[in-house]
Formats: structure tokens, C-alpha cells, sequence
């Protein structure tokens, strides 16, 4: 310990988990964010070209994307809109239960938002079914009948295949999200955070709140589109 | 590194992004023409913003992290704005109702 040139010293001197290339433990945690949200950008470009090719078919065929919404089901929408926000929520408040170090609190709020997470997918799951049990599924071999609206029978399929491209795409994020969750989950078991360390708990949130993101613009892009036309 | 915000800001915050849901759902089976899908924007993008600014906090993170969430927003805004340009501009969408 006397010795200040020693690795020894220099281990005493600062948190466990602070890398030596860092200066300190909040520049560390400011680089940690920035590359996070670095991340963030390129799920953004992954999605926003979904979004965009949805917005060129969408303005191509409106009826027929209009026509779509009478099979979708807005209130599942909704209510998964309702139980991803709770989800946001309670991962807000893991996050801030870490930077205050109550780790008890974190567990619970970890296990609240997975919970909510898996909620969602089960939702999900039985919105897929009722689209299977319709026929509307445009899956190669066709598991598809339009008989509704014959004249946009084609052009529906592009809808609903940017439908399970999108949503499927968002419920693949919400999955490796539940395994983020169930690390982070396991690493406050372990004791790993602190109120001087909780990087990992903190960007795993800026990940969860992402995904939230995508399904706020997903919902009514999806289900609320031409829901004031009684087409049947 | 930063203040912590209360519990009561992040269920202020959750209270606001519920009801907003619960507008959206409502305002979307009212007859309103084209402004129904700016409608529904504008309020997704509330949400957003109160998402990014206070659950992920990036209203209290240095200013290089908050114009790397803002530069998001311009790449989207460019590759949206440009697919409105090329496709509007060109006549390949159906007159009068585009939306």
C-alpha cells in the first residue's frame, strides 16, 4: 500500500471496476452510454429501413393497407402498448434503485420488467394465432385468403408481410431484451453493482426503452390505420 | 455522476405516456382524412421524447451523447424526407389520396 507506484496502490486506490484506460469511474460510465447509444443508432438505420419501405408501399396502396386493420386487432395493440410502457417504467426504476444501491430493489424491479416483457410476448402470440386462424398469413406455399376484399387480395400481403417483419423483428428485440434482463438479474444476485457501479444495468435500460420506442411508432402504424372506414 | 429523478417524475412520466395510448387508440376512429396519420405521429412522437428525454435520462447525459441520440433523428427525418421527395415528386403514388 505504501508503495504508490505499485499495482497493488493503484488497485486500492479506485473501484474494481474501473478499467485503467478510464480516468475516472463517471468518464468510464459516459463512454459506456455514448457506445451504447452508438449502438442504439445502427438499430435505428435496421429499422428505419423497414419504416421507410412501409411508408413507399404504404403511400403506393392505401386502400389496401386500409383494408388490412379490419383483421387487426387495436386492442391488443393497445394493451400491449399499455403493458411495454409499465415494462419502461419499472426498468426506470431498476435503474435508479442501482444508482441508489438498493439491490433489493433493483431485483424485484428487474423481475417486474421481465414479467411485463414476457406478458407482451404472450399477447403477441395469441394476436399471431388469431392472423393464423384467419388465413392471414402470406407465407411461401400461401397460407393467405383475401376473399374480404379480393380486389386488394395481392397488395394486402405486402401489408401484412411488413406486419410479421416488423412486429417479428420487434419481438425478437423484446426476446434478447428478457436475456439481457435475466444477466443483469443474475449479476445483482451475485452482488456485482453498487451505487458507484451499475454501467451494465444502465445501458441494458437504454436497450429495453429502445425497443419501447419502436413499438410506440409500431402501433399505430400498424393497427390504427383506417379504423374511421367501415369497409365490411 | 447525475441526479437521480424521483420515483414520482418517472410515474408522472408513465401516467402521461398511458393516457397518451389510450388517446391515440381513440383519436384514430375519428373521421379526421389525412391528418388521422399525423396525428398519430405527432403523439408517437411525444411519447418518444418523454421516453428519451426522462427514462433513458438523456435530458441529464454529457452533449456528446445527446447528439448522438439527436443525430437518430436526422438520419431518419433524411432517409424519410428523400423517400417522399423521389416518390411524391415522380407521380408514382395515387393522386389525392396518398394516405
Amino acid at each position: 500500500m505504501a508503495d504508490a507506484h505499485g499495482t497493488v496502490a493503484e488497485h486500492a486506490e479506485h473501484s474494481p471496476h474501473l478499467r485503467h484506460h478510464f480516468d475516472d469511474m463517471a468518464q468510464q460510465f459516459d463512454s459506456a452510454t455514448l457506445g451504447m447509444w452508438v449502438f442504439l443508432l445502427t438499430e435505428i438505420m435496421f429499422f428505419g429501413g423497414m419504416f421507410g419501405a412501409y411508408t413507399v408501399y404504404r403511400g403506393m396502396y392505401p386502400e389496401a393497407f386500409a383494408s388490412t386493420s379490419q383483421f387487426m386487432n387495436p386492442f391488443y395493440g393497445a394493451l400491449n402498448t399499455a403493458v411495454l410502457i409499465v415494462s419502461s417504467l419499472t426498468m426506470a426504476l431498476a435503474v435508479r434503485a442501482s444508482r441508489l444501491g438498493e439491490q433489493k430493489m433493483l431485483q424485484l424491479f428487474l423481475i417486474l420488467t421481465m414479467i411485463f416483457g414476457l406478458a407482451f410476448l404472450v399477447i403477441k402470440g395469441f394476436e399471431y394465432h388469431e392472423h393464423w386462424v384467419d388465413m392471414k398469413v402470406p407465407i411461401i406455399g400461401g397460407h393467405w385468403n383475401y376473399s374480404e376484399f379480393p380486389q386488394f387480395a395481392r397488395q394486402a400481403q405486402i401489408m401484412f408481410c411488413f406486419y410479421f417483419f416488423m412486429t417479428g423483428f420487434h419481438a425478437l428485440h423484446m426476446v434478447v431484451g428478457l436475456g439481457l434482463m435475466t444477466t443483469i438479474f443474475v449479476m445483482a444476485k451475485r452482488g456485482t453493482f453498487s451505487s458507484s457501479y451499475f454501467t451494465p444495468v444502465e445501458i441494458s435500460g437504454l436497450y429495453w426503452h429502445f425497443v419501447d420506442i419502436v413499438w410506440i411508432f409500431l402501433f399505430p402504424l400498424l393497427y390504427l390505420i383506417g379504423r374511421t372506414k367501415k369497409l365490411i | 455522476m447525475h441526479e437521480i429523478p424521483s420515483v414520482r417524475t418517472y410515474v408522472i412520466i408513465w401516467a402521461i405516456l398511458t393516457t397518451m395510448t389510450f388517446v391515440t387508440y381513440y383519436v384514430a376512429q375519428v373521421e379526421l382524412g389525412a391528418w388521422n396519420i399525423v396525428v398519430a405521429l405527432l403523439i408517437a412522437f411525444f411519447k418518444m421524447m418523454l421516453v428519451i428525454l426522462f427514462f433513458m435520462n438523456v435530458k441529464a447525459e454529457s452533449p456528446l451523447t445527446k447528439l448522438f441520440a439527436g443525430a437518430g433523428f436526422f438520419w431518419m427525418i433524411l432517409l424519410l424526407g428523400q423517400f417522399f421527395i423521389d416518390y411524391v415528386s415522380r407521380g408514382w403514388m395515387p393522386e389525392g389520396k396518398l394516405w
